[in-house]
């Protein structure tokens, strides 16, 4: 059953003259985990924004088309409803820490004391959460002493911990290094692993390939294909329109280009290149 | 311009040791990535080279000057820094403005302030939107108008810290293309940096460093191919590296040619 249902979605941000998504047609299952790809300025993050809310109850604008999110339905609702449902993690977690808070539990209990859980309620919650991302040993520690995976982590638990149907992260690994992004990609999978469902926006093509049930690739504010991680990121379009692209999908193509690589799909992965290679 | 590091330590006031003792030439007109895990001192030796920390013991040289000896508006004449987050870094109202105001602080005449900025912002691909607020560009290009504002300085020596970071492809691609024209010109470029499919791409000689000291230091593909070494400083050898180790290719693999050239030749011997 589609959580996510977008129909004709175009959306332009206020002051400005250009639709920055267009004619979007978008479902999502329940369950579902959905990888979105596109250059920088093709509308992936107002395309999260607006799956979380944020487009267009907090940045206004003009939206025609309508916008489904777990039940909600975008023009008769308000943002405080929509939190309670989607979460967004941010690409940096500076942006989404509170600061108002000393250690890592207070900062995760932090969303639920603003809705007014009672505190015999809350404690578990927070626990269950960290425990989920593993961050439990974190718990006493300033939020702002921690390592930047660490802090991503933090940012994740503290949505996962309100709980929300549908989780949307907007590159969260983009400002990370590679221990760090290991470590984000690791809690990524156990939540998809858990049936949520889970829409992440990323560059790095060769996680979405391990992890996506499904990607989109987007393209000046249109969704230019729709399908398997096996199919879009080795689709000749993303090279056409100057997408990144993983190394063994390139290095592949120049090879099949030479007859040095045999199969009819090219790789994605280090797995499947080799495979594909030995052949 | 040359850079002479000899028996380099530093720790900060808290007591953290950050470097412990790093001996290093990079030579005019090299190309030097620096990688390692967070923590191994990268960020932290390459604020010595411009003076923005001093060492607790040992000395660094630019082109002959002792560090210890010259301020860092001094030093800004010899080697630019392009900051990780262009919004630590940017202040002025519009593009040139802001790729003008380096040069015209180290006192270039007005006609070669000119010239520096126009050649930067091509350079750059930034020549139509000089107008514009940097705050009103998109992230990517403004990580442009930083590298702009750094290289428009004409400084012998240039810092990249984690160029790529945040960016796409079609922006690492034109990263990648300064990079190439700066070292045309005879440019001595340092890059730290966490792509390491980026640094075997784009440089010649690659700095592994871990815990405050040099790990490994050499040419390209002679580093990135020692993938237990990396693993100690959290580095993973490039895709392509690790796709030739796991075919068995000859020699270490860094670039796209070079695998299609083993590639061919392994298959030609086994038939």
């Amino acid at each position: 059953m589609a959580i996510v249902n977008l129909q004709n979605v175009t959306y332009r941000y206020p002051l400005t003259d250009e639709s920055v998504l267009k004619n979007i047609n978008l479902q999502v299952d329940e369950g579902e985990f959905l990888a979105v790809i596109g250059p920088n300025g093709s509308g992936k993050s107002t395309l999260c924004y607006t799956l979380a809310g944020f487009v267009p109850h907090f940045f206004k604008g003009e939206i025609s088309g309508s916008v489904e999110v777990a039940g909600l339905e975008s023009s008769a609702s308000t943002l405080d409803e929509w939190v309670m449902n989607v979460g967004l993690a941010f690409q940096n977690p500076f942006n989404q820490i509170s600061g108002a808070k000393f250690t890592v539990f207070e900062e995760i209990a932090f969303g639920l004391e603003n809705i007014g859980v009672p505190r015999e309620e809350m404690k578990p919650r927070v626990e269950d959460a960290m425990k989920l991302t593993g961050i439990t040993d974190l718990a006493d520690r300033s939020p702002y002493s921690l390592s930047g995976g660490q802090q991503q982590r933090v940012a994740l638990t503290s949505i996962l911990v309100m709980q929300p149907k549908v989780l949307v992260l907007d590159e969260p690994t983009s400002q990370l290094d590679p221990i760090g992004t290991r470590e984000v990609f690791g809690v990524i999978r156990t939540l998809a692993e858990k049936g949520m469902t889970v829409i992440l926006a990323e560059h790095k093509v060769e996680w979405i390939a391990n992890f996506a049930d499904r990607v989109i690739a987007l393209h000046e504010g249109q969704i230019i294909l729709d399908g398997l991680p096996g199919e879009v990121l080795t689709s000749d379009i993303l090279l056409e329109k100057g997408f990144g692209i993983s190394r063994y999908t390139s290095v592949a193509r120049k090879a099949r280009a030479i007859g040095l690589w045999k199969n009819s799909n090219l790789p994605v992965t280090l797995d499947e290149a080799v495979d594909g290679f030995k052949r | 311009m040359k850079i002479e590091i000899r028996d380099l330590e530093f720790s900060y006031p808290a007591g953290i040791q950050a470097l412990r003792g790093i001996t290093l030439t990079i030579g005019s007109g090299e190309q030097v990535a620096i990688v390692g895990q967070n923590g191994a001192g990268k960020t932290t030796l390459v604020r010595h080279f411009n003076g923005l920390l001093q060492p607790t013991s040992g000395e660094i040289q630019i082109g002959g000057w002792d560090t210890r000896k010259y301020s860092v508006a001094k030093l800004a004449s010899r080697i630019g820094y392009v900051f990780q987050n262009p919004d630590e870094q940017l202040f002025s109202r519009d593009v040139k403005t802001e790729v003008a105001f380096g040069p015209k602080n180290l006192g270039y005449p007005n006609e070669q302030v000119e010239i520096l900025v126009h050649e930067a912002l091509e350079m750059t691909e930034l020549s139509d939107k000089t107008e514009m607020n940097p705050y009103d560009l998109s992230p990517t290009w403004r990580k442009m108008v930083a590298i702009a504002s750094i290289i428009s300085m004409d400084t012998p020596i240039v810092i990249f810290d984690e160029p790529t970071t945040g960016q796409d492809a079609a922006n690492i691609a034109r990263i990648a293309n300064v990079i190439k024209v700066l070292r045309e010109r005879g440019k001595t470029l340092i890059t730290i940096t966490h792509d390491i499919d980026f640094c075997a791409e784009n440089f010649e000689r690659v700095i592994a460093m871990s815990q405050g000291k040099i790990l490994l230091d050499g040419k390209a593909n002679e580093v990135l191919g020692q993938e237990d070494r990396l693993a100690t400083t959290y580095v993973d050898p490039p895709q392509l590296t690790r796709l030739a180790t796991r075919l068995e290719l000859n020699d270490t693999i860094i670039r796209e040619d070079m695998f299609l050239t083993e590639l061919h030749k392994k298959l030609t011997r086994t038939l």
